[in-house]
């Protein structure tokens, strides 16, 4: 068997392919809820409101679509340049958690300043957790040539260890009645609602600003040409001039500084408190979401809704009906992998020999 | 230095090294296979879940405790077989591929666990391997089949591998698929033969962890040791018996700190201990990296014939 | 008359829309040599592709000493008696001569290798065919003409009747060759029946009995090799009378552009230099010969700015030339690479965006952080349009690009300078259309001063091979200093001025063309004294 690439690609068929996936996904979704004994189509009904049927469903997601946007931009940042950062989850708490350190109330009051300064501050500090969280391996792959799918995965359970050191110890909130959490953020360092009684936070514009920020860059910048040129062929890269070694520093540092910032903008916009769950897996859901949307920029943000609105969907449905939530993960990975194939085969054609 | 001398004169301590070991000795063996053959198995996180679970929900629905892991070996193959078909029959990208899988392997096995248990809060038990009493070694005789399996298979690994036809095509595979191709060797069924086998051996490890060492299966249960074994093969520079050092190696880490941590009050908090075994498994990695003599065509795409 | 050993009968496949076999039916006799004549592109590898198994013809059949052949298994081809040597040795390098041979030979259900009866079973043929070999060396220690002959030894161990040999020459030194046609001739005294890929002339006519000529994937002649003339062929293999790129004699050279001098380049990477001294001048082109492997890609590199010397000078216009691409490029050095797919251009991007790939740090195509998309797309026309690239358009990603388009792409985008843009109106090129002379080795907007060519028309079809190397004498008579590196002793011959050749890191003198014949050649790319005797001082 073998594969022999369709010329000319068909647009009909590029725009087919993830239709193809969706419906794949849907049929073995449920086949998973009628093994779990739930009636099929009330079950699929129930997850749709949960994720848009109502204002509070849809600010729901749009909220928990908020990190997932930023983790899968700074996916999509790094492995267009093949790097592929599997860290962002680590990175994420550390931005976090840096965040909480700059706009923390420690001892009561916090850092002294004006909101102006404290705030930009903040992100900037979990921003740069967050890249120099990713230098180290990136460094390695480039002078050594270690793989950096591995050193970044064990850096996140270093990190998280890191974390619930500090919260068992500097950064306990003294308040909480034992409760491993951080001290709070200032109150007016706080990310302020979109919309009033839901959790809509304008971190969600954050999120689209860099989004959009990034797809100008990868299209209409220099860096982002680099970035494109050493993701798809490093040696005609540099036979052509670009900076190899200063383009994989950037992405690094670019990659990091996103997932770091999708820590900070959680802190802020949901709990304005760190505690070890906060995030139920939003650096590896990062991976999927960039993948999901082919590395683009843009589709990560509607992939980034797609994927939230699974998770609040299967969350209100499993309160109702019962049918475990884990439904949401299941979706989610076969949707990828599903994904992957249709494009390939909307791309190739299988011959045999 | 006393605590140290202590934890190491504790017979207790070596049956831990190699209890914590077991696990890993497979899953390398089964990265091993997968990367000799050219293909890179991320999805040995995920796979190993499922071994985990699958096994043990074989054992609790009246299965022996032998066919539990030979359930997790089959659970394990038909992932690698999932593997196979996107990497080798779609030549898709194998870091997306393998990643991909172990989510699956992940979310799949918790909604069955949700599913055949809704509603309970102390997770069901079985009865795990009982040590061998009967050999009468000491620290081995404390040990499950399942750790002298582990063992017996790193020098028949190391014999298939370097001694039979099967154990060359599989190496010739990983370095030239074209060489392989010219003769007359098909490179995806080795490939494939390779992966699924790989990928049974990784879901044996995941059924030791609850069929043997604990039993239970727990949310988290595998934690990581996935990506150690990944990280443990490039150790290994691929070889069946430095996998079985580093196992070792590593365990012997992981046992001491555990202990040390528990041994006397000190000022350090018990993450940094917990941090040392994944902080040892990147150095390990950095060590080696500039040595490493990769087999050549590996996480190289085989297309035949693309024009 | 004894049957022919192999019988091809109206084979033909295509991928896709191209038809790369065209109802081609051709068979062989026992003890025959039949040459497979055709350019790049013609169909040559693919037909003996299918015959050995790797694909599966759409129409057609295979007879093998009068049995049909079963398609499509490399296995049953082996089983019947073909073997087959591949122009890109099918070894692993990390793994044993033994282990390459052996591999395949035994089911894969056997329990044990029977390595020791395999050791002295190959000891034997290769005593049998003249070719010694060292069972136990790793193959990525062996010699190119090693690792050959371990490939031949591949099939002979299975006892091929027939050996098919896909450009077999390619990486040999001429007196390699010969050594290669002497052990041909004891095969066919032994019995063996050969089908011999070739797209040198002189060579198919040497060695071969008959020659069978393909073009566009139709067999368009046969003959026997004995009264058939190289012109003859290549009438054949093209289809009209060939032009052969007409060289003048240079003009005189002119100032020094670029010298090396005792220039070593570290060790431990692929290829070394070894204190090689040159010299480069405006209006002549040095052509450097050799068997691949020897440093060409050391030179080729450190003369592109990818690689830098560990000891030595290496000036260009009067001072040091640093490691840098992008500097090169403003400086008027012109660059092709050798691998035009993978180093030349970024197969997934645009075409558009390759051919300005080199210069887009440069005002005339970015502004500061932000690509000048505008202008970088009208330079892209210009350049597909000077230099006659067809294919999807800019738009296209450049590995859709054809081989021959692809090198133009690079040939124009290394030799068009962009248009002044309204940023440089101080520079004051007052008449776009006259071509500074070259030799302003400063000049960011004018003609190359320097054009380094590594292989430029490797495996292309002979048209384009033409076209580039017409582009190369073009740019010589405009001035520009052009190093050409090729493994192709015709080219090298036809397109030099002067000429040095390369052998394991070392540079001979570059004497004129004239002082040098096919055989002192020959003699200095395998490294004998009588060649090497001219090492090189100042030139």
């Amino acid at each position: 068997m073998r594969l022999e690439r369709r010329s000319p690609a068909s647009a009909s068929a590029l725009l087919l392919a993830p239709l193809g996936a969706i419906v794949f996904t849907l049929l073995v979704a449920s086949l998973l809820v009628w093994w779990a004994g739930a009636p099929v189509g009330q079950t699929f009904g129930l997850l749709v409101q949960g994720a848009f049927g109502s204002q509070f469903a849809w600010t729901e997601t749009l909220t928990r679509a908020v990190p997932l946007m930023l983790t899968g931009l700074s996916a999509t940042v790094a492995f267009k340049a093949r790097l592929f950062n599997i860290g962002a989850e680590g990175q994420l708490y550390a931005g976090a958690l840096a965040a909480v350190a700059v706009g923390g109330l420690h001892g009561g009051t916090g850092i002294a300043g004006p909101v102006w300064l404290l705030f930009p501050a903040m992100m900037l500090a979990a921003a740069a957790a967050g890249a120099l969280l990713l230098l180290g391996p990136a460094l390695m792959k480039q002078r050594m040539g270690v793989d950096e799918v591995v050193t970044t995965l064990l850096l996140n359970f270093i990190v998280l260890l890191l974390v619930s050191a500090m919260l068992d110890g500097p950064m306990k909130d003294p308040l909480a009645m034992g409760w491993p959490q951080s001290v709070a953020l200032a109150g007016e360092l706080e990310l302020s609602r979109l919309i009033d009684g839901s959790r809509l936070h304008t971190g969600l514009l954050w999120a689209l600003v860099l989004a959009g920020l990034v797809w100008v860059l990868f299209r209409y910048t220099v860096p982002g040409f680099d970035i494109r040129a050493v993701g798809a062929n490093p040696r005609a890269a540099a036979f052509a001039g670009v900076p190899v070694t200063r383009t994989v520093v950037l992405v690094a540092l670019l990659s990091g500084a996103l997932a770091g910032l999708a820590g900070a903008i959680e802190v802020a916009g949901r709990a304005s408190y760190l505690t070890l769950d906060m995030s139920p897996g939003y650096g590896y859901s990062g991976v999927v979401i960039a993948m999901l949307a082919g590395l683009h920029p843009l589709g990560v943000v509607a992939a980034a809704v797609f994927v939230a609105g699974v998770l609040v969907g299967a969350d209100s449905m499993s309160r109702a009906i019962g049918v475990p939530t884990y439904l949401a993960d299941v979706i989610v990975a076969v949707a990828l992998l599903s994904v992957l194939v249709a494009t390939l085969l909307a791309q190739y054609r299988i011959r045999r020999r | 230095m006393s605590e140290l001398l202590d934890i190491l004169v504790n017979p207790a301590f070596w049956i831990a090294v190699l209890r914590i070991a077991t696990p890993l000795i497979l899953g390398t063996l089964g990265v091993l296979w997968c990367e000799r053959a050219g293909v890179l198995n991320l999805g040995i996180e995920g796979i190993m879940v499922a071994g985990a679970f699958a096994g043990w929900l074989a054992v609790y629905q009246g299965l022996s405790l032998w066919a539990g892991v030979g359930v997790a070996a089959l659970v394990g193959g038909l992932f690698g077989l999932l593997h196979a078909l996107l990497t080798v029959a779609l030549a898709l990208s194998q870091h997306v591929a393998g990643l991909g899988i172990t989510l699956l392997a992940t979310s799949l096995s918790y909604y069955g666990y949700r599913v055949a248990f809704p509603k309970v809060s102390t997770p069901p038990t079985i009865t795990p391997f009982a040590p061998m009493e009967g050999l009468g070694i000491p620290v081995l005789a404390d040990q499950t089949p399942l750790t002298l399996l582990a063992i017996a298979l790193v020098p028949v690994s190391a014999w298939v591998l370097l001694r039979t036809p099967v154990g060359l095509a599989v190496r010739m595979v990983g370095e030239n698929p074209q060489a392989a191709e010219g003769q007359g060797v098909s490179v995806a069924g080795v490939r494939t033969a390779a992966i699924v086998a790989g990928s049974a051996l990784m879901g044996v490890a995941g059924s030791f962890l609850t069929l043997s060492a604990f039993n239970a299966f727990f949310f988290n249960m595998v934690n990581g040791r996935g990506w150690i074994c990944v990280a443990l093969v490039v150790f290994a520079s691929w070889r069946p018996g430095k996998a079985l050092l580093g196992a070792l190696l590593f365990a012997f880490f992981d046992a001491m700190q555990l202990r040390l941590q528990q041994a006397g009050d000190s000022p350090v908090p018990y993450q940094v201990y917990l941090m040392l075994p994944y902080a040892l498994s990147i150095l390990a990695l950095v060590l080696v990296a500039r040595r490493a003599a990769y087999p050549q065509a590996l996480m190289k795409p085989y297309r035949k014939g693309e024009r | 008359m004894k049957p022919p050993v192999l019988r091809l009968s109206g084979i033909t496949k295509r991928f896709g829309p191209l038809v790369a076999n065209d109802g081609i039916s051709l068979s062989l006799d026992e003890g025959e040599v039949l040459a497979l004549l055709g350019e790049n592109g013609a169909g040559k590898s693919t037909l003996v592709s299918i015959l050995f198994g790797h694909y599966l013809a759409d129409e057609g059949r295979i007879e093998v000493f009068g049995q049909p052949l079963p398609p499509g298994q490399p296995r049953a081809a082996l089983a019947a008696g073909i073997g087959m040597v591949h122009q890109h040795f099918t070894l692993a390098d990390n793994l044993s001569v033994l282990d390459n041979v052996l591999m395949g030979t035994e089911p894969l259900w056997q329990p044990f290798s029977r390595r020791r009866e395999a050791r002295v079973r190959l000891l034997a043929v290769a005593q049998r065919f003249g070719l010694p070999v060292a069972p136990d060396a790793l193959v990525g220690s062996l010699s190119v003409g090693e690792r050959q002959r371990v490939e031949i030894l591949k099939a002979l161990y299975r006892g091929a009747r027939i050996l098919i040999l896909d450009e077999p020459t390619a990486v040999l030194t001429p007196q390699e060759s010969e050594a290669l046609f002497d052990t041909l001739s004891q095969m066919v005294a032994q019995g063996l029946s050969i089908l011999f890929i070739s797209h040198k002339l002189g060579e198919v006519l040497r060695v071969s009995h008959r020659v069978a000529v393909l073009r566009q994937g139709r067999l368009v002649a046969q003959a026997p090799a004995e009264g058939t003339t190289a012109a003859q062929l290549a009438q054949w293999m093209v289809g009209h009378a060939v032009q052969v790129p007409q060289r003048q004699p240079a003009s005189g050279a002119g100032a020094t552009v670029c010298e090396l001098a005792g220039v070593s380049t570290p060790a431990g990477v692929r290829e070394r230099l070894d204190q090689v001294s040159l010299v480069l001048r405006a209006g002549e082109i040095v052509a450097i010969a050799g068997v691949s492997g020897n440093g060409q890609v050391a030179l080729a590199e450190l003369l592109c700015g990818v690689r830098s010397a560990s000891s030595g000078q290496v000036r260009f216009g009067g001072g040091p030339l640093p490691a840098s691409p992008a500097w090169l490029v403003a400086h008027g050095v012109a660059r092709i690479p050798e691998d035009r797919h993978a180093v030349g251009v970024v197969g997934d991007l645009p075409v558009w965006e390759n051919a300005v790939s080199e210069r887009l740090r440069t005002p005339a195509f970015s502004r500061g952080l932000w690509v000048r998309r505008g202008a970088a797309r009208r330079h892209a026309q210009r350049v597909m349009e000077a230099f006659d690239v067809r294919g999807g358009g800019p738009l296209a990603p450049a590995r859709s690009l054809s081989g021959g388009n692809m090198q133009k792409l690079i040939l124009g985008r290394a030799l068009l300078p962009p248009e002044p843009s309204g940023a440089n109106q101080e520079e004051g090129v007052a008449d776009p259309a006259a071509r500074p002379a070259a030799g302003d080795a400063g000049s960011t907007g004018g003609v190359p001063s320097l054009i380094v060519a590594h292989q430029p028309t490797w495996g292309l079809d002979i048209g384009a091979v033409a076209y580039v190397q017409q582009q190369l004498i073009a740019a010589r008579d405009a001035g520009a200093a052009v190093l050409l590196i090729s493994d192709d002793l015709d080219e090298v011959m036809a397109l030099g001025d002067r000429i040095a050749v390369m052998h394991l890191g070392q540079l001979t003198e570059a004497r004129p063309a004239a002082a040098w014949t096919r055989e002192s050649i020959g003699l200095a790319m395998a490294g004998s004294h009588a060649g090497m005797a001219e090492m090189s001082h100042a030139p």
